[in-house]
């Protein structure tokens, strides 16, 4: 990405304190970063150091404890038919089974006010496009775990909201249908350029996907580096050509760098507790 | 695996047919004692006369009405209840220790009360059965709502969605397979109570036959009614079954 771009969401400072039980659980300890408008940015950290905190913390759906967040807005109105700040794409299974595929997908829709009429029309070409046509009347319990994950990322680009969050969305699938979503997802996401914040536990994907690499600390997570991946590779950006070039092996080497420590002091500090 | 499986069929038809047969041979050739356990085909007779008269017909559909009533008045409250209880904790607050409290009495014990407050009458028996019925809806339903995985609440959340959509598109049917799980439990104990409700507080229905005819000592009308009772319970479960079938598509396999 330019530097030249605005940014969409700027935090400051941002701390997450849990108590468990009485005792204190530091999840974040004071992250600072800026994301630019149209950015995807793809955040790595060794498990349990806050990522799903951080994009709860950015959903609404978990308290700060300190720091600040500021978005952006597009535009600033009391429509609740307004396009939303956000949408998350949780990592567990999300979508709702009593529903039909395309109720799933409308749900946001449905929340807005539009009509049933309407809220269908629209979700039509998100469905298409994210290969689920045919399949809008199917319940989720008749869909393989790549379609569902599918409905899910629909959902949350059918509301059109302004950022994106997106928690591990592929991590439960199998490497030939992660790869193909990536793909899907590449080719959705250049044709809205929202802004994504997106978290992967796999370098690779972060590579693949990313204009920036967040590397978090273990827990408590702060910012341990951000590498820079668009001024390595542009768009459209195809899987197959990144994952081929000599500059991923590059690129790879440094995200692991920053990670390894991070990831063995999580692992010693687990089989000390 | 297939002819395993047809022969397995076979054997769950013929066994009932063999006991049927047996008890017949043992009814006719007097080895058991015909006054408790009359000939089969004495009580498939007795059975033809209670048709024929009607009388069957009248006590059945007498049961079925209160059943019907009792369960309608004790369900729709319980399901009302159960989600505000599971929804809203100040609710809880209030109801639960009366929940608590008065589930473990056997709803029959309450019978007598219920007749000196009603009468004979039907409404004793919409009561008591309403009663019985209540507690097991009441808290399955609420089950269902505190059970709701996280995430779909947290998904309601994030999209915004209104207190009502909360309502009618995530906590009703997110609670629906444990509310339907409520209902059919409650149809078994309705169907208990109202058979020992007819028993002593009522002058009409399959309850109040099995009694009389034990008392007039009419073994063979008493299996008749026995019967009944079982086709009754048969028939809710697969009344339940059916609305399991059409209200949670999502559940069937
Ligand atoms: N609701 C919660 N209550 C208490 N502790 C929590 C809660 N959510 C997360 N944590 C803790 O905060 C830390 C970060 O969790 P999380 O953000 O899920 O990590 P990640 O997604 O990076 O694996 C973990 O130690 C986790 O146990
Ligand atoms: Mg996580």
């Amino acid at each position: 990405m330019t530097s030249t771009a605005p940014v969409k969401v700027r935090i400051r400072g941002l701390r997450k304190r849990f108590s468990v039980k009485g005792r204190p659980i530091e999840a974040l300890d004071g992250i600072d970063v800026d994301v630019e408008a149209g950015a995807f940015l793809c955040i790595v950290g060794p498990s349990g150091c806050g990522k799903t905190t951080l994009l709860r913390i950015l959903a609404g759906l978990e308290e700060k404890t300190a720091g600040t967040i500021e978005v952006a807005r597009d535009a600033a109105g009391k429509d609740a038919r307004e396009r939303p700040v956000n949408a998350m794409v949780f990592q567990e299974q999300s979508i709702f089974p009593w529903m039909t595929v395309r109720d799933n997908v409308a749900f946001g829709l449905k929340a807005r006010g539009f009509s049933r009429r309407d809220r269908y029309a629209i979700v039509e070409p998100f469905i298409r496009r994210a290969n689920l046509g045919g399949f809008e009347d199917a319940l989720p319990h008749q869909l393989s775990g790549g379609m569902k994950q599918r409905v899910s990322i629909t959902r949350a680009f059918a509301n059109d909201p302004e950022m994106l969050l997106m928690d591990e969305p592929f991590a439960a699938l199998d490497e030939q249908t992660k790869l193909i979503l990536q793909a899907e997802l590449l080719r959705i996401w250049e044709e809205s350029r929202k802004t994504v914040l997106y978290v992967t536990h796999s370098i690779d994907e972060a590579i693949v996907l990313a204009d920036r690499i967040l590397v978090m600390t273990a827990r408590p997570g702060r910012v341990k580096d951000v590498v820079d991946v668009a001024s390595v590779f542009g768009r459209p950006r195809r899987v197959e050509a990144v994952k081929e070039s000599a500059q991923y092996g590059e690129l790879f080497g440094r995200v692991w760098g920053a990670l390894r420590e991070e990831v063995m002091g999580a692992q010693a500090a687990e089989a000390v507790s | 695996m297939r002819l395993r499986w047809g022969g397995e069929r076979l054997l769950s038809v013929l066994s009932p047919v063999l006991l049927l047969a047996l008890w017949e041979l043992a009814a006719r050739t007097n080895a058991i004692d015909t006054r408790f356990f009359p000939a089969p085909s004495d009580i498939f007779a007795a059975a033809v006369t209670l048709i024929r008269t009607g009388e069957l017909w009248d006590n059945l559909s007498i049961t079925l009405v209160r059943l019907a009533v009792g369960f309608l008045l004790g369900a729709v409250p319980g399901i009302v209840i159960g989600l505000a209880m599971g929804l809203f904790s100040p609710v809880r607050a209030i109801l639960q220790p009366l929940v608590d409290g008065t589930f473990p009495i056997p709803k029959i014990a309450i019978l007598p009360l219920f007749i000196l407050i009603f009468g004979l009458g039907e409404e004793s028996k919409y009561a008591i059965i309403a009663v019985a019925v209540v507690y097991l809806v009441l808290i399955n339903t609420q089950a269902g709502v505190r059970n709701i995985d996280r995430i779909y609440l947290d998904v309601g959340k994030n999209y915004h969605a209104t207190r009502w959509m909360m309502f009618t598109d995530v906590a009703l049917p997110g609670a629906a397979p444990l509310i339907l799980a409520g209902l059919r439990l409650g149809m078994g104990v309705a169907l208990l109570v109202i058979v020992a409700a007819e028993f002593v507080g009522a002058r009409s229905g399959v309850g109040y036959q099995i009694w009389t005819s034990w008392q007039v000592f009419q073994v063979d009308r008493m299996f008749v009614y026995l019967l009944v009772t079982a086709v009754i319970g048969f028939g809710t479960a697969v009344v339940m079954t059916f609305l399991e079938r059409v209200l949670l598509p999502w559940k069937q396999p």
